[in-house]
């Protein structure tokens, strides 16, 4: 694929994009990417999250990468920001558990509740 | 540990843009069936003489990101990994000029991590946040034969509108690199 043929299947898809009305209704999925989500595996919980997103056509969402939040011992962690639904910390996720995130979180506005590590560490800083 | 190199890979590279490097470079080569030799170049804040030597210390952070924590695992995991399967390290910096490891592993060894996928490595790297460039310059040299590929991540954003937080974009740049790293075998 070179980078024109990127660019044109970007137009493809802008169309589409510029259809929706967001006001502010995106979906953030934050994956910890510090030392600790690295060795835990974080990178196949970041694929398996972006390949599902695509595969079920689920839009508005934003995935992004964050540093360690201080909850090493239950790496990898994501943080999934739903409107409507409580901001809450995953723990122990793997590509399984995205994809239950997506289906039961995201889509269904259903907590996965044996997964919930609530708040950042305190004495982590941003 | 990190189970492959590309971990160790987006681990230095992630201390790079944490340094408010305005560019980082990732030159890897491969010579098939012999060795990995990486280069990370950044121009970011870079480290005295004294720093340098605590990096290479796990308890040793830089008080920024963990205030009460002491410990900092991503250079002394990369340090050991290179040493247990023979490889060579070496890291130079300059305070306010930027910090260079340059490190290789032996493919014959049976220590070596496997690569694992460089194109997602260069893809975490592209997504970390901070408007820097990031250069990949990939080799691989097999049989006297050198075929290679250089992504910019300013190049790649642009393609993709100017944004690489959206889902669907992070696919497309997904697919792109990954297109690029099949092209070489």
């Amino acid at each position: 694929m070179t980078l024109e043929a990127l660019r044109a299947l970007r137009e493809g898809k802008k169309a589409e994009i510029d259809r929706r009305e967001t006001d502010g209704k995106d979906v953030h999925i934050i994956i910890g990417m510090g030392t600790c989500g690295i060795a835990a595996g974080a990178k196949q919980v970041l694929e398996a999250f972006i390949d599902e997103i695509a595969a079920k056509k689920i839009e508005n969402v934003t995935v992004k990468q964050t540093g360690c939040m201080g909850l090493c011992y239950v790496e990898p962690t994501v943080e999934v920001k739903v409107p409507g639904m409580p901001d809450t910390i995953y723990g122990k996720v793997d590509a399984d558990v995205a994809r239950k995130i997506l289906k039961d979180h995201v889509v269904g506005k259903k907590l996965v509740s044996d997964h919930i590590f609530d708040r950042p560490s305190t004495d982590i800083l941003k | 540990m990190h189970a492959e190199i590309a971990d160790f890979l987006v681990d230095c590279l992630q201390n790079s843009v944490e340094a408010k490097a305005a560019k980082v470079i990732l030159n890897y080569t491969e010579y098939v069936g012999d060795r990995i030799e990486v280069e990370i170049i950044d121009n970011g804040c870079g480290m005295t003489p004294a720093i340098l030597k605590k990096i290479q210390d796990p308890f040793f952070t830089d008080g920024t990101k963990h205030v009460k924590r002491k410990v900092g695992l991503g250079i002394p995991f990369l340090m050991q990994a290179v040493s247990l399967s023979g490889g060579q390290f070496h890291v130079e910096s300059e305070v306010g000029k930027g910090t260079k490891f340059s490190f290789s592993f032996d493919l014959k060894n049976i220590d070596t991590p496997p690569q694992g996928d460089l194109s997602a490595a260069a893809l975490q790297t592209m997504m970390f946040d901070g408007d820097f460039e990031f250069e990949f310059n990939r080799k691989r040299i097999a049989d006297g034969e050198e075929k290679g590929y250089t992504v910019l991540r300013t190049e790649l954003i642009d393609a993709l509108g100017g944004d690489l937080s959206d889902a669907s974009s992070i696919k497309l740049a997904k697919d792109f690199l990954r297109s690029q790293e099949e092209d070489l075998v």
